[in-house]
Order: C-alpha cells, then sequence, then structure tokens
C-alpha cells in the first residue's frame, strides 16, 4: 500500500467552473424513453454540462483559479507551483499548466507541470502539491483538475454518452505548520488498462482515416476509435472490490473509523456503483454528498465539483473529510484530511 | 441459499419485472427491454447480498436464472 502523510498544508479554497449549456438525459432519444427512464434511475445522471464552441478543460480552470486568487487578494508572485491534472490539455504539447502559468500571471519562477489522470487524478494532485509543498519552499501552490470529457464521446453510444460532463476545478493551498497532515493510499493496477480508454491519437496506434470509420460495437454503441471506450462491467467490479478495501485500509492505518469523518466525498461514477461502495462501507447516505445528479461523471472535477456545489453552505471551519476515487488507468486512492476555515466559493457557469 | 429467495430478490429490485414472472429457467435476453442497466443491478444485488462478483465471462455463459444461481451458489 503506498501510504503517504503530509504536514504543513493547509486547503485555503476550492471554486468549480462548468460549462452553462445543459443536456438533459431525458432528451437523449438515441435510446427509448423506457431506457432513459432506467439510465437516469441507475445511474442518477439527470442531466450534464456540455462545452460549446471549442471551450477547453484550461478555460474552466483558469476561471476558478482566477475566482479564488481574486477572493483572497492573493499576491500573484506568492503562487510558487501549479498542477494541472486532466486528460484533455490544450495541445499535445506543451503542457496546458504552463500556458496557465503564464494566463493567471503567475510569476516566471512558477512551476508548472500536468499529471494526465481521470478520476483518481484529484487525489493524485493533491498527493504530489501537498509533498512538493509541505517543506516551506512554496507558499502558496494552485492543483487545478477538470476534463472536457466530450471532446471524446460519440453521442451514438449510450454506454458513455448520457455519463459524462465537463468540468474545471481550483484548489488554493497553503504552507501552514499548524496545519494537520493529510494522509493517502494510492494504488494503480495497469492489467486493466483496457477497461477505459481512447485507442487512438497516441503512439502506440497513431491517428489514421481509419480512427474515424463509425461502428457498431453492440446495439446502441455505435463509435470510432477516437472515442471513449468504457468496459462499465469490469469498471463496477474493480470499483467495488478495491475502492472500500482502499478506504478501509486507510482508516485502518491511521486508526481512525467511518465515525470520525464529516463527509465522505466520493469520486462520481454513477449513482447504482457509489451507492453499492457507500454500503459496502456501512455509510449513512447523509454522510456521502452526491453532485452526480446535475453534472454527471466530470472525472478529475468530481470530487472539489462536489465539495464546492453540495457543502458550499456547510460550515467548513472544522470538518473531517474522506476522499475516495476510482476509475481509468485503472488507479484509484483515498485521501483523509481535516479542513478548517476552507472557503468553497460560489459555482461559476461559462 | 435457495432458487426461490433469489428469485425474490431479483423481482424485488428489478422494479420492471412482474413479481412473480421469473422462473428458475427465464432467460434474461428473452426479457421484454433487458439492458445493460439491468445487467449492473443484477452484479451490484450479488454482490450486495452474497458478497460475489460476477463477470462480463460470467454472464456470456450464464443464460437462464437458474444459470447464474449455480454459479452465485458456487461462490458463496
Amino acid at each position: 500500500m503506498a501510504f503517504l502523510s503530509v504536514g504543513n498544508i493547509r486547503i485555503r479554497g476550492m471554486a468549480a467552473c462548468v460549462p452553462q449549456h445543459t443536456e438533459s438525459n431525458r432528451d437523449y432519444d438515441w435510446i427509448s424513453e423506457k431506457e432513459r427512464e432506467l439510465l437516469i434511475k441507475t445511474t442518477g445522471i439527470e442531466s450534464r454540462r456540455i462545452v460549446q464552441n471549442g471551450m477547453c478543460t484550461s478555460d474552466m480552470c483558469y476561471e476558478s483559479a482566477k475566482q479564488l486568487l481574486d477572493h483572497f487578494n492573493t499576491d500573484r508572485a506568492e503562487v510558487e507551483v501549479l498542477i494541472f491534472v486532466s486528460q484533455s490539455p490544450d495541445y499535445i504539447l506543451p503542457a496546458t499548466s504552463i500556458i496557465l502559468q503564464d494566463r493567471l500571471g503567475l510569476p516566471k519562477s512558477t512551476m508548472a507541470f500536468d499529471i494526465q489522470l481521470g478520476c483518481s487524478g484529484y487525489l493524485y494532485g493533491l498527493s504530489v502539491i501537498t509533498n512538493l509543498m509541505s517543506s516551506g519552499n512554496f507558499k502558496k501552490g494552485l492543483l487545478l483538475a477538470g476534463d472536457v470529457s466530450s471532446f471524446s464521446q460519440s453521442k451514438k453510444d449510450k454506454s458513455t454518452y448520457p455519463i459524462f460532463g465537463d468540468a474545471g476545478t481550483a484548489t488554493l493551498l497553503e504552507y501552514d505548520p499548524s496545519a494537520e497532515k493529510i494522509n493517502f493510499n494510492l494504488q494503480s493496477d495497469g492489467s486493466g488498462y483496457k477497461a477505459i480508454m481512447i485507442s487512438d491519437g497516441g503512439l502506440r496506434n497513431p491517428y489514421t482515416s481509419e480512427s474515424e470509420v463509425m461502428k457498431e460495437q453492440e446495439p446502441g454503441i455505435i463509435k470510432n476509435k477516437r472515442n471513449l471506450i468504457l468496459d462499465g462491467i469490469e469498471v463496477f467490479n474493480f470499483s467495488l472490490r478495491e475502492a472500500p478495501q482502499n478506504a478501509q485500509a486507510l482508516m485502518k492505518h491511521l486508526g481512525t473509523s467511518t465515525e470520525d469523518y464529516d463527509y465522505f466525498i466520493f469520486h462520481q461514477a454513477n449513482k447504482i456503483m457509489n451507492e453499492s461502495i457507500r454500503k459496502k462501507l456501512k455509510l449513512p447516505a447523509e454522510k456521502v454528498p452526491y453532485s452526480l445528479e446535475t453534472f454527471g461523471n466530470t472525472s478529475s472535477a468530481s470530487i472539489p465539483l462536489t465539495i464546492v456545489t453540495q457543502l458550499q453552505n456547510k460550515t467548513l471551519n472544522s470538518t473531517s473529510l474522506f476522499l475516495s476515487a476510482f476509475g481509468v488507468g485503472l488507479s484509484w486512492g483515498s485521501a483523509s484530511l481535516h479542513v478548517k476555515d476552507m472557503v468553497c466559493l460560489p459555482l461559476i457557469e461559462l | 441459499m435457495d432458487i426461490t429467495t433469489f428469485i425474490s430478490q431479483i423481482e424485488n429490485e428489478i422494479e420492471e419485472l412482474t413479481p412473480g414472472s421469473l422462473t428458475p429457467e427465464t432467460e434474461f435476453t428473452s426479457l421484454k427491454e433487458w439492458s445493460s442497466m439491468h445487467v449492473l443491478i443484477l452484479i451490484a444485488l450479488i454482490d450486495t447480498e452474497y458478497n460475489v462478483t460476477i463477470t462480463g465471462a460470467d454472464l456470456q455463459q450464464c443464460k437462464s436464472v437458474n444459470d447464474l444461481f449455480n454459479v452465485v451458489k458456487s461462490r458463496v
């Protein structure tokens, strides 16, 4: 188990941005009305926010970061590390984080780089940025996480199209020797890499005209090789097996129990999967907020988006959170943290 | 575990099924509007009730309710 314990870091605030454009799964006419009803009931996803006119993940992360920096009247010169977690960068190269450093007016002394992870990405990003900052070399840091998953979706694929939504988030962290430790348990299993993937466009399978050919994979699923593949059963079983075990292992390692936490924030995969995990961990429903009803599965944005939208009116001045994420990679993990005076800013609709 | 309980659990979980309509011989794909969502509901139910994992390969082998019952029973 990859247990990590990081001290001296305080999460100052979180912000999230989604596109204004809403797509309702009730209008998803690729499937019958009865199928739509069942889909909404099972996945818990009523609607999703989808980008229009070429909006990128970085645009939403930029707005979130700007809102945070402005809210705290942050001296840009103090932000010395920026990490962008995404699987939908602006370009193949350079890394989007570096473009964001300039766009946000951060100094050239800022260390900026990307992490290419999806569902588990927020936890990985949080572990990396907190580790970098814990020695006190950086006063403030920005963790930007999100995806425009819609760029890889086939509208004629009922297994992915009604599930994913687009979002970009920002988390502002600062060095604070009085902060309680943040603990992580992070894991990977590359043997399952085919369960969630886009097969063409990288070096293994370069993009060709063949990549664009739409083929029926099974009834209700027509897609090409640039589109996202999702093996629902494989991912479902993986998540049910690994996520609770990983969470229980971290709590055991820390000597904590589920009663020690105010909220459990899960990656927002789908309702039936998340509810199965919640029941396995024997968590009361009121401790497990959801954002997927109106935003769907928002990849690495899902944890901060859930905190921003669902805990905004709650007092987060002394709150114990347990975070759990699982998915593409396969990659998964959990984090245990205690936040003090953490600010959740109002959701931005771009 | 017994098949009567297994069947009633499936009927309780899948609202689209009329209680009493499922028999051990019923083939899943013959059910009206059987979909991938029902498959996930079934997998979640078996995981929760019996702590047994059912894979995609298992489901390809299991045509009928009885086939699935036997797979679950062998792993309990």
